[in-house]
């Protein structure tokens, strides 16, 4: 039939996003801030709320590229949090490290280790779905937490373990933190934007919609999945390590939190679950919120209720997340310039979708 | 003689992990949604039966007249408000909305009690029963007939009356129920409202039980959750069984090997049930090509 | 010359037998109908053709290999493409992203680069304009209609390129003016060397595009043949009218 009569002169669609130079600016302006900001806040206790922030960057950027992208909501990567930090408190007293600059080794070492720990992992809790998958991620916490309590020799159990701090002046004890927390929190950003637009990445979004459509497209899920879980781990097991060196000790019940994995997709869906830089900015305002309330109200128990209101009201009035809010309003902006274009063009309805 | 003792305890303290496992899971049934936040409200329940206790010297099973009503109404509140509205993507949404809803909880009880210990107290408390050498705390065996009663109850209400009829019909297709007159709005707000209500009962079991504060919702919510996942989500029938079954296990455990590695054992089981069957002990096989 | 045969497959569910013995080929380059009454199992068929569902017994076989124990992305991989009764498509994903998840690639390495790659985003053009879906590219696939949806599900697995698309009743919900593009659609690809198979109820159409027509009932084949031959058979009209009352329980 009429094959070639639309072939020849479609219009090429719209764009609906955000143009780049807007996007590209605001990430620039972002980073820029990001690498200033303690040393124009040079005040410690600003700057250890930056440092928390930073490990919280990496770690919601890790989780959403299983995540977000899958769309299984895993509420048990404190795991992977946890094996980062016992792993820097165990290793960091086996190898006798001083404490000083040469303690960051430790991180590619518990990324590795965390990477390690997820292949058994991932692939025993992903074979299950949905909130079978959610409930299972969070019995697997509960288990190392378990573990972590009851393996005494190693772990020191709810005597918890000390990892030893340097005696860096005050002042500039936070610097090095901070940066390398960004450094980490830099790679996994563009870990995931890498991921975001490769093939890799399509297959994983193609998961979320609908897992076994995907399959029967020849997207091999279950690889697909674990690779995925694997590379969220590792970042996860960096931020566990840095976060054990900053406070100085592990304990079973804040290495292995459900607190933490609550924290984590709240400020996930708050930026806007599955997209790139939405988790992140989830992150780096809910973070420093939750650590400003911390220090100025003490109890953690305040912070709970703010936490699981800010959450409903989030869910209720953004359930997308700002990000997506944010297209969602330009797309609408831009779908009303050309309709008036249109109406300018020709008199009468802009109807063209009628030829099937 | 240890072993039976602990097989017995296993089964009365599994009575009430059972009433509240088949709370969760007709919530899930009508729903789909995972009600998070039963751990947050059976302790609520707890510290509401605590309070009335104390205030006005009653039996905390009669406080159960008092605070039933008020989560029952609780859980009407939270599905309009909070479970209604949500439109997309139902089964995360409500499950992050209720986790949310258990945050919140946690904190108003952590401020208004503190986070110290209690325990609610009756005259009977230390109380125990004797049969031959077995020795069993009295609370434990009030507090599992009453579960049963309940179970009783709940299984009347769903396969004997009109409420029920919609209820399984809502259960097993909600489009369809919608299309033949059932308001399953109305079913899952009365649904939930009884789910929750229940949570009042259990809380005043586990509080009479047990010494708790608002972080011991964890512990209730990860056990019931590896239940209700076991038994397969959405069986009523399930969820009985293999409470009783997990909370014997993990006595005996604890009393042949130590108890430490009792709850280690609870969690492992369920690791090990999954990988040989993903849909739990007694569930549909969920997923199909079609 | 048999393309993509099935070999005495049973499969039951529970207490259903949905298939017993059931032996069918497709012959390579043809247009083949596959009708049978509710719960002949036809569906299943597919099921198991795909790597769905593994069989109890028997054996499919595809181009001479056995890939009865294949999964679902393998068969894809190996050329058979299939649509679904309700159409899976990515809601969430733009038409242009659903189209390009079905383009295959080799090797691990090359799944870390771009998805859109020049080469892959003509392509992914050209099946959407073959469908007329071109103009709404960039929507999200989940705004479109069902009929919509139906091309697109066509268009991505047109992509790949498959040598066999099953297409479980393409005409299901479809407006007549769509169908007949659909069909227009599905000679065209057969004249460049697709073979089908198509599950439909739609009998008009059934008898109007294909070239071989086979018969399912209680779970085995019936009878094959030229549409004119099937539509007088009246074992035909006896598996439809006959018995399907006592099956409906």
């Amino acid at each position: 039939m009429s094959t070639d009569i639309t072939t020849s002169q479609r219009p090429t669609p719209p764009s609906y996003e955000v143009p780049k130079v807007y996007r590209y600016g605001a990430l620039i302006v972002g980073f820029f801030a990001l690498v200033i900001f303690p040393l124009v806040f040079n005040n410690p206790t600003i700057s250890t709320i930056g440092v928390f922030a930073m490990i919280f960057l990496m770690a919601v950027t890790g989780w959403n590229i299983f995540s977000g992208y899958t769309g299984y909501i895993a509420l048990g990567h404190a795991v992977f949090f946890g094996i980062g930090q016992y792993a820097t408190a165990m290793l960091s007293s086996y190898w006798h490290i001083n404490p000083g600059m040469w303690t960051f080794v430790l991180i590619p070492v518990s990324m590795i280790l965390a990477g390690i720990a997820a292949i058994p992992i991932g692939f025993m809790i992903l074979r299950v779905r949905k909130h079978t998958f959610i409930v299972l991620t969070i019995a697997l916490m509960f288990i190392f937490q378990l573990f972590a309590y009851n393996l005494r020799s190693w772990t020191g159990g709810s005597q918890g373990l000390e990892v030893g701090q340097p005696g860096w002046d005050g002042s500039v004890f936070n610097l090095p933190y901070y940066y390398v927390g960004l450094f980490v929190a830099i790679i996994a950003i563009i870990t995931s934007f890498m991921i975001r637009r490769s093939k890799f990445g399509l297959s994983l979004l193609a998961i979320r919609d609908d897992e076994d459509r995907a399959r029967s497209l020849g997207i091999n899920t279950t690889r697909s999945k674990l690779i995925a879980f694997i590379i969220s781990a590792v970042f996860l097991g960096a931020a566990g390590c840095i976060y054990a060196m900053f406070v100085g000790s592990v304990y079973p019940q804040f290495s292995f939190d459900p607190a933490f994995d609550l924290e984590l997709s709240i400020m996930a869906f708050a930026g806007g679950l599955g997209t790139i830089l939405g988790p992140s900015l989830g992150a780096l305002i809910i973070s420093a919120a939750q650590q400003y309330f911390l220090i100025s109200f003490g109890g953690a128990n305040v912070f709970l209720i703010v936490y699981g209101a800010l959450f409903i009201v989030i869910l209720r009035l953004l359930p997308g997340g700002v990000v997506p809010a944010i297209s969602d309003k330009w797309r609408s902006h831009v779908v009303r310039k050309e309709q008036r274009k249109l109406d300018a063009e020709i008199q009468g309805p802009a109807e063209g979708g009628a030829k099937k | 003689m240890l072993v039976l003792q602990a097989i017995i305890e296993g089964v009365l303290v599994g009575g009430f992990y059972a009433l509240m496992a088949a709370g969760l899971t007709l919530v899930f049934g009508v729903m789909d949604i995972v009600n998070f936040a039963i751990g947050a409200l059976i302790v609520l329940g707890a510290y509401l039966s605590y309070s009335v206790c104390n205030h006005l010297h009653i039996d905390p099973f009669l406080s159960l007249l008092i605070t039933t009503p008020l989560m029952t109404g609780l859980g009407m509140f939270i599905y309009v408000f909070l479970i209604k509205p949500i439109k997309t993507n139902r089964v995360v949404m409500s499950l992050l909305t209720m986790f949310a809803v258990a945050t919140l909880i946690e904190g108003i009880l952590d401020i208004c009690y503190n986070s110290g210990f209690v325990q609610i107290h009756a005259s009977y408390i230390n109380n125990s029963l004797k049969i031959g050498k077995l020795n069993f705390p009295l609370i434990y065996v009030l507090s599992f007939l009453l579960s049963v009663f309940l179970l009783g109850c709940l299984f009347l209400i769903t396969y004997r009356t009109k409420f029920g009829r919609s209820l399984r019909a809502s259960m097993q297709n909600p489009v369809a129920a919608r299309l033949v007159g059932i308001d399953t709005d109305r079913v899952s707000m009365i649904t939930l409202g009884i789910g929750i209500g229940l949570a009042a009962i259990g809380g005043m079991v586990f509080g009479t039980t047990n010494a708790f504060n608002a972080s011991s919702s964890y512990d209730i919510i990860s056990r019931l959750l590896v239940i209700v996942i076991l038994g397969g989500f959405g069986s009523v029938g399930g969820a009985l069984v293999s409470a009783i079954f997990m909370l014997v296990i993990q006595d005996v455990v604890a009393v042949v090997w130590s108890p430490v590695w009792g709850s280690t054992t609870f969690y492992m089981i369920l690791i090990l049930v999954l990988l040989v069957r993903p849909q739990g002990l007694f569930g549909k096989k969920g997923v199909r090509a079609q | 010359m048999t393309l993509l045969g099935v070999n005495n497959i049973s499969k039951s569910y529970g207490g259903i037998q949905a298939l017993r013995e059931c032996t069918m080929n497709f012959q390579e380059g043809a247009i083949n109908g596959l009708i049978g009454p509710n719960g002949s199992g036809k569906t299943t068929l597919f099921n198991v053709m795909t790597g769905y569902e593994t069989p109890d017994s028997g054996t499919v076989t595809f181009r001479g290999n056995d890939i009865t124990n294949a999964t679902p992305d393998e068969v894809f991989a190996s050329g058979i493409g299939r649509t679904f009764q309700l159409t899976r498509i990515f809601p969430r994903l733009t038409v242009i992203e659903n189209v390009h998840i079905a383009a295959q690639r080799q090797g691990f390495l090359a799944q870390l680069r771009q998805w859109s790659q020049p080469d892959e985003r003509a392509r992914a053009l050209e099946s959407l304009d073959f469908v007329g879906l071109t103009k709404l590219s960039r929507e999200p696939a989940g705004s479109l209609s069902y009929g919509q949806q139906k091309l697109l599900e066509f268009a991505f697995i047109m992509v790949a390129e498959p040598k066999v698309m099953l297409l479980d009743e393409p005409a299901g919900g479809v407006n007549p003016t769509l169908l007949k593009h659909l069909g227009g659609r599905i000679k065209e690809l057969n004249k460049s060397g697709v073979t089908f198979i198509i599950v439909e109820h739609d009998m008009e159409f059934v008898m109007g595009i294909c070239d071989q027509v086979s018969v399912m009932h209680q779970g085995h084949a019936l009878l094959e043949g030229k549409p004119d031959i099937v539509r007088n058979d009246p074992a035909v009209l006896e598996a439809y009218l006959g018995t399907d009352m006592s099956e409906a329980e």
